[in-house]
């Protein structure tokens, strides 16, 4: 009898003392330790989730469709190409998603299907058309999630976030979470920003070109656009330049007509950075080309003088410059009148690339440090009101076998903080509420045994006898009734997102936690109170 | 020793019609309550519909009046305004936004920003939410639900008998739908916390039927003679005061949530008070007249 009860004290005070080493990172006594404490013991602890330290929760979905366009679209002009080398002529376009070649003789047919085995031919009213084959545009749709992926990776690096989080999830969504943001406008930004840098030859040789010089304002442009739609030449397309006045402020649009085909684009780009214009003191962002798109800007640059060359950025001209001559070296630089920020910003997306596809938010949950700080203090409020209540009742309701019970439940909060913080588990505000309902439910197993034991006291047992069969007895029903809980927290865990999950975790794991204090903790208290001679009455 | 009520001896069972009638009206709310929701008409949380919420914090007191003439004065229609006077703090909701997420809070923050210049603020947290990911986050509490109840079903049927886990389950439907029915009459809102809320009220509302259950199945195999509905009586009354207790310190503790937890978990709080109430009853008027209502063979006897 002795024996079997030595362990189990040491067991409890073991358990506690490690549930303090892991929890100690979570209190302000940790900064206090000694180096090597700090270097060999834990030192993370839980982690609080985005609710309670603020911070963004993004849900970004990849448009898949417009990068299978895109690629598309890249096919029409490398045909083109392979039909001129190939002395064959056909009328190259893109219709949708699919390519349609005029005429389709047999040759051609023959050239396409040689050279491009990732195209299927399918009928279309008749006209034999192509498009990227099943496998090929699930492929690129991928692709283009991971590339989406691994360039925002980029751009967040850049930015700098402490322990940013960015996943894939599902087949074409991206979650993004980013702790502590303190600007989440302009993160969201910085994140969602396609940032395709074109440049494009300015069409003033058209004669629908002199129709266009007009001013408009912001929202006037799709009608527009309406008004000109088949009266501008089928390679040319109208976009607008964004001018803002220097002194007012107000924004104007300029419509300029342009090649479709850009002659450059961003991903040939070697650096992107910050610089300031002395003239009026602004920043502008200066790119520099690697030696493929140096080559290439030299040689449009040679081959169009006095024509005018647009810099493009998301479909908006930033500016449209006439070329005074070659330009060699592979320099040029936007600018658009930025403020600091903006200049930063468009410097790091420029570096880190462009994004595969457009991207479309589908959730953002932004939450400010205040309310998260707030949250926790309203938490520890209401865990201590709690605990004092559940704890008072407990004795005044038990007396001496109520405070054993108390004893337990400090025990099982100890714990509770101490596993959460070994799994470095996030905490999160439905997270806190789970901790104060585990401190009502602790004491549940409790209740039941001791409730057991008056049955048995009532029954004429002696306390000892009383005390033993009140756990054996009560043990089934506990069992059964902490196992339902945690079916539901599973469920929970299963299903529900960041602060519900924290939720689940928590419940859960106060309540596993109380089937141990309760079946080893107080047990072992009433049997040392028991063990020295046989007590006359239980307080209970 | 303090007694909650010294040997008690109260026909439980004779009155289950009375108690049919209360739980059948409960019942019926909540389904009210569902087929609402599914028609979308129900007060859904921007999680479900979708949509933009704002929780703003003045630094001066604001009036509810003002800030809905600012929005509307900025083009903004069809927004639920909701104030926490205590602390100068404005909640601005707008559902089914289908285009240009984000760009109805950044108008929102825009127009207030030069009307209430005098009255700084700070953005507390926003919520965008896309209809796609609503109608997804629906689905998937649906799911839950049914998944958790089938869970419990057949634990409860593999521990008991398959009667007992019937009755437990309804019982614990019965819960849910409940306080879901008295959330909807009180124009609640109903969204992901309060899912969550349901949920851990379906596995808690079970502790109370569990002690019930097994100190019947106890009875019933000691007393192999005696009436089932007196033996049933009999344990309830004999469990009754351990029943009340284990809710009583559930709900201190979710009393405590409710008056010091904060805002954000406020409803959630109110729904487990409700759950656990309702639990306690539902073990004792619900799920154990219905194990003895299912007839056949006598549960628990020996062969």
């Amino acid at each position: 009898m002795k024996k079997k009860i030595l362990w189990r004290p040491i067991l409890i005070i073991l358990t506690i003392v490690l549930a303090f080493i892991f929890f100690l990172p979570n209190t302000p006594v940790f900064q206090y330790m000694p180096e090597w404490w700090k270097d060999t013991m834990p030192a993370k602890g839980m982690v609080l989730g985005l609710d309670l330290q603020g911070g963004l929760h993004l849900v970004f979905e990849v448009e898949g469709d417009r990068a299978v366009e895109i690629t598309t679209e890249r096919y029409v002009s490398t045909i083109k190409d392979t039909l001129v080398k190939k002395k064959l002529s056909a009328d190259v376009s893109r219709s949708g998603l699919n390519i349609s070649i005029n005429p389709s003789t047999p040759e051609i047919r023959k050239a396409i299907e040689d050279n491009y085995p990732t195209l299927a031919p399918v009928e279309v009213g008749g006209k034999l058309e192509y498009r990227l084959s099943d496998s090929e545009v699930k492929r690129i749709k991928d692709n283009a999630v991971d590339q989406a992926l691994e360039t925002i990776r980029n751009r967040i690096d850049q930015f700098g976030v402490a322990e940013p989080t960015i996943v894939r999830q599902a087949e074409n969504e991206i979650v993004i979470q980013l702790p502590g943001v303190k600007d989440p406008k302009r993160a969201i930004e910085l994140i969602g920003k396609t940032a395709l840098l074109e440049f494009k030859l300015v069409d003033d040789e058209a004669q629908v070109a002199a129709q266009l010089s007009s001013v408009l304002l912001p929202g006037e442009e799709e009608n527009f656009l309406r008004q000109f739609a088949g009266k501008i030449p089928g390679d040319d397309e109208i976009l607008f330049e964004r001018r803002v006045n220097r002194e007012t402020g107000a924004v104007m649009k300029i419509p300029i007509l342009l090649k479709k085909q850009a002659v450059l684009t961003g991903d040939l780009l070697n650096e992107a950075k910050v610089s300031i214009d002395t003239r009026f003191n602004e920043p502008y962002v200066s790119l520099s080309f690697n030696a493929t798109g140096a080559k290439i800007f030299e040689e449009v640059t040679g081959a169009h003088v006095k024509k005018r060359l647009a810099i493009i950025l998301d479909n908006t001209v930033y500016s449209a410059p006439v070329i005074q001559e070659k330009i060699a070296g592979g320099d040029a630089q936007i600018t658009g009148r930025f403020t600091m920020e903006e200049a930063k910003d468009l410097s790091i997306v420029l570096r880190s690339g462009a994004l595969p596809a457009p991207m479309k938010m589908l959730q953002n949950v932004t939450v400010g440090p205040s309310l998260g700080r707030d949250s926790i203090e309203a938490g520890k409020i209401a865990g201590i009101i709690a605990t004092i209540a559940v704890a008072g009742f407990m004795i005044f309701y038990y007396r001496l076998s109520g405070l054993i019970a108390d004893v337990a439940l400090i025990f099982n909060i100890i714990l509770l903080l101490g596993a959460m913080a070994s799994l470095n588990a996030t905490l999160t505000l439905p997270g806190i509420a789970g901790i104060i309902l585990a401190i009502g439910m602790a004491v549940d197993s409790n209740v039941l045994m001791f409730e057991r034991m008056r049955d048995e006291l009532r029954a004429g047992k002696t306390p000892r006898a009383a005390v033993d069969s009140g756990y054996s007895k009560a043990f089934w029903t506990i069992f059964d009734s902490h196992v339902t809980t945690l079916i539901t927290a599973a469920v929970l865990f299963q299903f529900g997102t960041g602060p519900i999950k924290g939720f689940a975790v928590t419940l859960s794991l106060g309540v596993a936690i109380n089937l141990f204090t309760a079946l080893v903790g107080t047990k072992t208290v009433f049997d040392i109170i028991n063990r020295r001679s046989e007590i006359k009455k239980l307080s209970i | 020793m303090i007694e909650l009520i010294k040997n008690p001896n109260i026909d439980f069972l004779g009155k289950r019609y009375i108690a049919f009638v209360l739980s059948g009206i409960l019942s019926i709310l909540g389904i009210i309550a569902i087929i609402q929701i599914a028609r979308g008409s129900a007060n859904l949380g921007i999680d479900f519909a979708g949509g933009t919420s704002i929780q703003l914090k003045f630094e001066k007191p604001v009036v509810l009046h003002d800030i809905r003439l600012a929005l509307e004065g900025g083009g903004l229609k069809e927004f639920d305004l909701q104030d926490l006077p205590a602390e100068n703090k404005v909640l601005i909701r707008m559902k089914k936004t289908e285009e240009e997420l984000g760009r109805v809070a950044e108008s929102i923050t825009m127009i207030l920003s030069q009307k209430f210049s005098d009255n700084r603020y700070v953005v507390d947290s926003t919520t965008v939410i896309g209809p796609k990911v609503g109608g997804k986050l629906r689905v998937n509490a649906a799911r839950a639900t049914a998944v958790a109840v089938i869970g419990l079903l057949i634990y409860v049927a593999f521990r008991f008998q398959l009667r007992f886990g019937v009755g437990a389950t309804i019982a614990t439907f019965h819960d849910v739908l409940a306080v879901l029915g008295v959330f909807f009459i009180m124009g609640k809102e109903i969204n992901l916390i309060l899912v969550t809320a349901l949920l851990t009220i379906a596995g808690y509302s079970l502790t109370d039927t569990v002690v019930v259950f097994d100190r019947i199945r106890e009875n019933l195999k000691l007393k192999q003679r005696e009436d089932v509905m007196a033996v049933m009586n009999r344990s309830i009354n004999e469990v009754l005061s351990r029943t009340i207790i284990t809710s009583t310190t559930v709900l201190l503790a979710s009393l405590a949530l409710f008056f010091f937890g904060g805002e954000v978990i406020h409803d959630f709080s109110l729904a487990m008070i409700m759950g656990v109430i309702v639990g306690t009853y539902s073990s004792v008027f619900v799920a154990s007249p219905i194990v003895l209502l299912w007839g056949g063979k006598r549960p628990f006897a020996k062969k």
